[in-house]
């Protein structure tokens, strides 16, 4: 066996630890919150449920499997959804430093939730209006690079979502210069900064197909995606119809992206900062960078959407937090100038 | 399999390059392309390989079309050995070579163990399967050239297009990469390489063209084409081809 094949298993094996973790951190996350529960409480619960045996009505299984568990699984998905969105992002657009934002999905649907809030639509149409306006921005960029034929199509594909973020947040600025300073304002900042505060069993299960959808191709396709960070001309030169697979890229991350800013605000720092130290811990080959980054993205949102609803009263937004947690650990990782930058 | 192209125009667009080339290379033949700095070797590969349209003329890759071929396709049939350059990403030389089995894969599939065997193959043809683990990004520009040759032979394709193959590659290991190319094209392989380096046509070349803005200056026997007339014509300075006791030739810039 190669050198390499032996690194693989190990990373296939710190994917397993990753898992593993994941699974102690979601228990964990149940057991805390103002009701007090053991974790032998919360294992308890679960297996009456899991056979069967439960009443259904005690007030540990109205905690557990109506308010934590769905915030839970929401935690989950968002982050792994997250992570994945910006592990593709990296390796379409060859650079580390990109975030799941940078075709303007998460200013797009910051528009369309805040128009849906101006409007006064209910909390679903709010989220379909954001995930539509995270998909129109991202379809509008495609429009304007397939417009500008010719140049490097990832340099245009950027700039696009630049402008296209920038007019989006423009329109979003103006709708709360005119919204209701005392009802829908607050609604509007506490929706741009993210939260999984109102989240409910039936948003978490809705999500969770659409985020599925998008995850399938790209797991499939992992090998082509990995070419395609050579680059286009010589990803070309090694069979992959770029243009067709970029497209299909783009298309998946950016439902992802959308399906879970749509039922917890924009939540920054996750897609940026989770892949690339998934790259640290198991190098840039898509196929266990993927599933790496999803863990990743899944713990942390997990560990930092706990901490927002239990270390103070009221609850305090992810989009302060993810920052928060996120950056000073960033740098530090950037300090240390390890392998997975160049 | 033939790659040919006749009266061909190529440039970027809003840009000719060159135009009026025709060449053609089949199986056990090496073409060397010659030319200056900036005479379009470059442009003309990325126009054979069907990574640039054509301007005008036509490219013909085992007698079809280029235009009318998959990318996959073509992969099948030709391997391309860009100019060396750094990726974003820390791959490990093994994954870079293994890259090269794309077009042998479905569309859906991972590389499985027959295609590590063909990664590792290329690698010991080269003596560099100890860098099988090494970062791909880490490595000097000429080991970097070395794997990307090892790369194109993983591909398996008829045949080989490489732009300055042996161009940051030190004495050595340009008689390796030389003494491959050869090796390959004596076992049925097309080779189309770009050079910098007369003496290399001289060697190994069955077929040497001489490109100057563009244009083929001459086209031939290096024999033929290697003249001093035609070197000093197209590089501007005077050339002379002497033969040594050998009774290889050289050629010699006169100071």
């Amino acid at each position: 066996m190669s050198t390499v094949a032996t690194g693989r298993a190990g990373k296939v094996g710190l994917t397993a630890v990753l898992a593993a973790v994941l699974v102690g951190l979601s228990l964990l996350a149940l057991t805390l919150g103002p009701y007090p529960m053991s974790a032998g409480d919360t294992v308890g619960v679960l297996w009456r449920r899991l056979t069967g045996a439960g009443a259904g009505d005690s007030v540990p299984e109205m905690v557990l499997f109506s308010i934590r568990l769905p915030r839970v699984v929401a935690a989950l998905l968002v982050g792994a959804a997250l992570g994945a969105a910006g592990a593709c992002y990296q390796t379409l657009f060859r650079n580390p430093l990109v975030s799941p934002d940078i075709l303007g999905v998460s200013a797009g649907a910051g528009l369309g939730a805040v128009l849906g809030i101006f409007l006064g639509l209910s909390v679903a149409g709010i989220q379909l209006a954001a995930f539509a306006g995270g998909l129109a921005a991202v379809t509008l960029v495609g429009f304007v690079a397939a417009a500008v034929r010719g140049r490097d199509t990832v340099l245009v594909l950027v700039l696009a979502g630049v402008v296209v973020g920038a007019l989006a947040g423009a329109a979003t600025s103006l709708l709360k210069v005119l919204a209701d300073p005392y009802d829908q304002l607050p609604a509007i900042t506490f929706w741009l900064l993210g939260s999984l505060s109102g989240v409910q069993t039936e948003d978490a299960a809705s999500t969770l197909p659409v985020v599925l959808v998008g995850l399938v191709p790209l797991v499939l396709l992992r090998w082509r995606i990995n070419v395609l960070s050579l680059g286009d001309e010589e990803a070309k030169s090694l069979g992959i119809e770029v243009g067709r697979l970029r497209l299909l890229v783009i298309g998946c991350a950016t439902l992802i992206t959308a399906a879970v800013v749509a039922i917890a605000g924009v939540v920054g720092w996750v897609g940026l900062v989770m892949p690339h130290i998934a790259r640290m811990l198991v190098g840039p080959g898509f196929g266990v960078l993927l599933p790496a980054s999803a863990l990743l993205g899944a713990g942390y949102l997990l560990l930092v959407d706990t901490l927002a609803r239990t270390i103070a009263a009221a609850e305090v937004p992810l989009g302060i937090l993810t920052a928060v947690v996120g950056a000073p650990f960033f740098l530090w990782l950037l300090a240390r100038g390890r392998r997975g930058w160049t | 399999m033939k790659l040919e192209c006749r009266d061909l125009a190529f440039g970027y667009p809003g840009k000719r390059v060159g135009e009026h080339v025709s060449l053609a290379v089949g199986p056990g033949e090496v073409l060397c392309l010659l030319g200056p700095n900036g005479s379009g070797k470059t442009t003309l590969f990325r126009t054979l390989l069907g990574l640039l349209p054509a301007q005008g003329g036509e490219v013909f890759l085992g007698g079809d079309a280029m235009p009318g071929l998959a990318r996959q396709e073509i992969a099948r049939r030709i391997a391309y050995v860009p100019q060396g350059h750094v990726p974003p990403f820390p791959f490990a030389v093994e994954e870079v070579v293994l890259m090269g089995r794309t077009a042998r894969l479905g569309t859906f599939a991972q590389p499985g163990p027959a295609d590590r065997e063909a990664a590792l193959n290329a690698l010991d043809i080269l003596g560099i399967r100890d860098l099988a683990g090494a970062d791909y990004t880490r490595l000097s520009g000429g080991q970097r050239q070395l794997v990307l040759v090892a790369r194109a032979l993983a591909q398996e394709a008829p045949l080989l297009v490489m732009d300055e193959p042996t161009a940051s590659l030190d004495f050595s290991n340009q008689a390796v990469v030389l003494k491959e190319l050869v090796r390959l094209a004596d076992s049925g392989l097309g080779i189309v390489l770009s050079t910098h380096d007369p003496d290399h046509a001289l060697s190994m070349g069955t077929r040497v063209a001489l490109l100057k803005s563009g244009r083929l200056v001459a086209d031939g026997t290096p024999g033929d084409v290697l003249t001093g007339d035609h070197l000093s014509q197209v590089y501007g300075i005077p050339v002379g081809v002497e033969r040594l006791p050998s009774g290889r030739a050289v050629c010699v810039p006169r100071l």
